[in-house]
């Protein structure tokens, strides 16, 4: 086929279930995938560029073109089978990766004018059909050869599982530590059902326990064991992917009012924990009208959960304009088709509490756009004097979080940054301790899943260098300060 | 794993349970609590541990049935297993030697209070206890925190037992005939306001230990936040315990009806 036949086909649209009927689903998946016959058609576009730029654009390194061209020959086995070589979640990025800035922005076909190759959605497919395979046929989990190096991951996230894939792959004997009663971090707790059905979480976790990894549940490394006692049990190195933990919040008054609350604690009652739902006892509060503070994706999973969860009407307050919002655009999109409105240029700067204590109106100051600040946005300015009071009675604050203090606080020698964020080297990901490699939000303060995967990798990679480089020098390398 | 190995009641609503949790056992210090889940679906909750026996690989719980929860684990049997327990959590107390030291419990508070007395007895302090509870049958562990402290003072509201009046009153007439350095409470949130009210008033510093709402107790979720000295502090990582002079308790109240 020429470039100009393939250049000449539609890109795929994914299908979408009806916004009427999935708002009224608190679990129905939003995009619905595309099918066989839209994937290979899809896959055709791909021109098999000679210097695939879309490979550089992807955080974890996928062959792009070694897998749409496998999904074009019919052969989904070898796509999803390349797919995992890179990639310990590709159920996951095909989901909630922002391809349009990664990959997809780096497609030839931007060149000619055209809509990306797409690439993220070629990629669900793949690894959905792998899904499919391994419920049917199961692989049981498997044990690491004898005599294996043992290795530690605190942390079940995106961050701590793309490392647990990859040192898997290359022979090490991997333990992933999770302080939560679920494996899968911000993967369960954070995004929702509707975008990230668990079971996909699920079927990739047992995809590492079938490459060799073992899982702890209920175990928070520093407090139910630390890192010393990691040590004498024979793990030679530690990832400490631990994530975002602490929410922020906004400091203004009335804040700690009931029915003000963060973004985490409110999708962790809905997603981790069931609220609401049959024999589930964790309760959560509801609200007639739902305020999520934030741009961000997070703020779109509130505000998208609240409108599920029976708000009848849902608000995004930002304090800048639609084109500064960090959210993915489908994201957005996809909130404004459920009703979602937006609230932008305003900022909390007061919450009004009811005479027991529960938030029933918020003040917001309205904000204009000035220069641009150090995120190269243009920054909001206070329009001095506007303040509007908008009833309310359910906000979630989705302004961010800082790093968990847990780990980085008790281990000593431990270099952290005045954020509280862990400092390693950029290209090995090894922190002031030797031995201890850190990555994902534990590193970056608040950074999207594949940030971290790709964080993961390169851990992996130079954990693996450096346990090879001890080996060679024989066990002088170790010292009082080591974990290894 | 979490077993419970033994069960007793310390009255109809109080139950004390020694659940096989090793690791934890070995690792917490006086102060720290626990995360428990009791079945699939089931919340998450916080719990101080009321004691230790790193040996035996068991820490000892102290549970009042007040929600769907607290119930579904009091009805637990021995044999019978937590779904999970994760630990320890939170900041371990300050323990030094600084003279005398009154420690008062309310009710189920003085589960967590006990190992605080223990620790201060060994760290050389003076300890006096103060127990309260409503009537006899809801004064626990008494014999436990004895051989721990240099004296004992038990107030019913009712005069059931020991003395009739509230924890203020016994504690009250503690720092009227000798010089306390300080005061642990540990309570209803309620009763631990009036005892930072009363030692504020007599200067003596005073810790309180809060038992806010909480779901992964590890800092992530802000459920648990409280103002102390005007800024918002998370009871997960930051306490549970705080100077009580300086904690918000009608906002700690407001916030502990949040599902009511």
């Amino acid at each position: 086929m020429s470039a100009k036949d393939r250049a000449a086909i539609e890109r795929v649209k994914m299908p979408e279930l009806d916004p009427a009927v999935r708002v009224a689903s608190r679990s129905a998946e939003v995009n619905l995938g595309i099918s066989e016959g839209q994937a290979v058609v899809e896959a055709t576009r791909c021109m098999d560029c000679p210097d695939p730029q879309c490979v550089t654009g992807c955080p974890v390194g996928i062959d792009i073109p070694g897998f749409i061209k496998n999904i074009q020959r019919g052969d989904f086995a070898e796509a999803s089978a390349v797919l995992r070589l890179t990639s310990a979640l590709p159920a996951v990025c095909g989901r909630v990766c922002p391809q349009e800035k990664q990959c997809e922005s780096r497609c030839i076909y931007h060149r000619m004018k055209c809509q990306p190759v797409a690439i993220g959605y070629l990629e669900r497919f793949a690894a959905d059909r792998a899904r499919e395979e391994a419920r049917k046929n199961p692989v049981p989990p498997r044990r690491p050869a004898p005599g294996a190096v043992k290795v530690a991951v605190a942390g079940s996230g995106p961050a701590g599982l793309s490392f647990a894939g990859d040192m898997a792959a290359r022979g090490f004997d991997v333990t992933v530590f999770e302080a939560l009663h679920e494996i899968g971090g911000v993967l369960k707790y954070g995004i929702p059902e509707f975008r990230l059905p668990n079971a996909v979480v699920d079927d990739e976790i047992r995809a590492l326990e079938a490459a060799g990894v073992t899982f702890v549940k209920d175990c928070i490394v520093s407090r139910t064991v630390t890192v010393e006692d990691l040590r004498r049990q024979g793990f030679r190195g530690l990832f400490v992917a631990s994530g975002a933990g602490l929410p922020r919040f906004m400091g203004v008054p009335g804040e700690n009012l009931i029915g003000v609350m963060s973004s985490n604690e409110y999708l962790t009652r809905v997603n981790l924990m069931g609220a609401g739902l049959d024999g589930h006892d964790t309760p959560v509060l509801t609200g007639r009208t739902a305020a999520i503070v934030g741009g961000g994706n997070t703020a779109m999973d509130s505000v998208r959960t609240a409108r599920r969860m029976g708000a009848e009407r849902a608000v995004i307050v930002y304090r800048r304009s639609e084109a500064e919002m960090p959210a993915r655009l489908e994201e957005v999109h996809h909130a404004k088709e459920e009703g979602v409105e937006f609230m932008t240029l305003f900022n909390p700067v007061e919450y009004l509490g009811d005479e027991n204590g529960h938030v029933r109106a918020m003040r917001v100051q309205r904000m204009e756009l000035g220069e641009p600040d150090a995120s190269g946005r243009r920054s909001p300015v206070a329009v001095e004097g506007d303040i509007r009071e908008i009833p309310v009675d359910l906000v979630i604050v989705s302004v961010g979080v800082s790093p968990n203090p847990l780990i980085p606080s008790s281990v000593e020698g431990l270099s952290v940054s005045r954020r509280g964020t862990i400092e390693v080297d950029e290209t090995s990901m090894e922190s002031s301790v030797n031995g201890l490699f850190a990555g994902g939000d534990i590193v970056r303060g608040g950074a999207t899943v594949i940030l971290a995967m790709g964080d993961g990798r390169r851990a992996a990679a130079g954990m693996a260098a450096a346990l090879a480089a001890e080996e060679c020098h024989g066990s002088a390398a170790s010292d009082n300060n080591s974990v290894s | 794993m979490f077993t419970i190995l033994e069960k007793e009641h310390f009255s109809e609503n109080v139950v004390k349970l020694i659940v096989e949790a090793p690791q934890i056992a070995r690792s917490r210090r006086p102060g720290h609590f626990v995360i428990v889940r009791c079945g699939e679906g089931g919340e998450r909750i916080p719990l101080t541990i009321a004691d230790a026996d790193p040996v035996r690989g068991t820490i000892m719980l102290v549970v009042q049935q007040v929600g769907v929860s607290t119930c579904k684990i009091c009805a637990l049997e021995p044999g019978d297993s937590l779904t999970d327990v994760v630990g320890p959590l939170g900041q371990a107390t300050h323990i030094g030697h600084v003279g005398t030291v009154v420690c008062c419990g309310g009710g189920v508070g003085v589960a967590p209070l006990l190992p605080i007395i223990k620790a201060m007895k060994q760290a050389g302090n003076r300890v006096v206890t103060v127990l309260a509870a409503r009537t006899r049958e809801l004064v626990i562990l008494e014999d436990q925190v004895a051989p721990w402290s240099d004296e004992v003072i038990v107030m019913t509201d009712d005069g059931s037992y020991g003395r009739k009046g509230l924890v203020t009153d016994g504690v009250e007439d503690v720092i009227r005939r000798e010089k306390v350095d300080q005061v642990v409470t540990i309570g209803p949130a309620v009763m631990m306001k009036f005892v930072a009210k009363l030692t504020e008033r007599y200067g003596v510093p005073t810790m309180c230990s809060l038992n806010t709402i909480m779901v992964d107790g590890t800092g992530m979720c802000g459920a648990c936040r409280v103002t102390v000295g005007g800024r918002t502090r998370f009871v997960c990582v930051d306490g549970p315990e705080f100077d009580a002079h300086q904690v918000d308790f009608d906002e700690m109240l407001m916030r502990l009806r949040s599902y009511n």
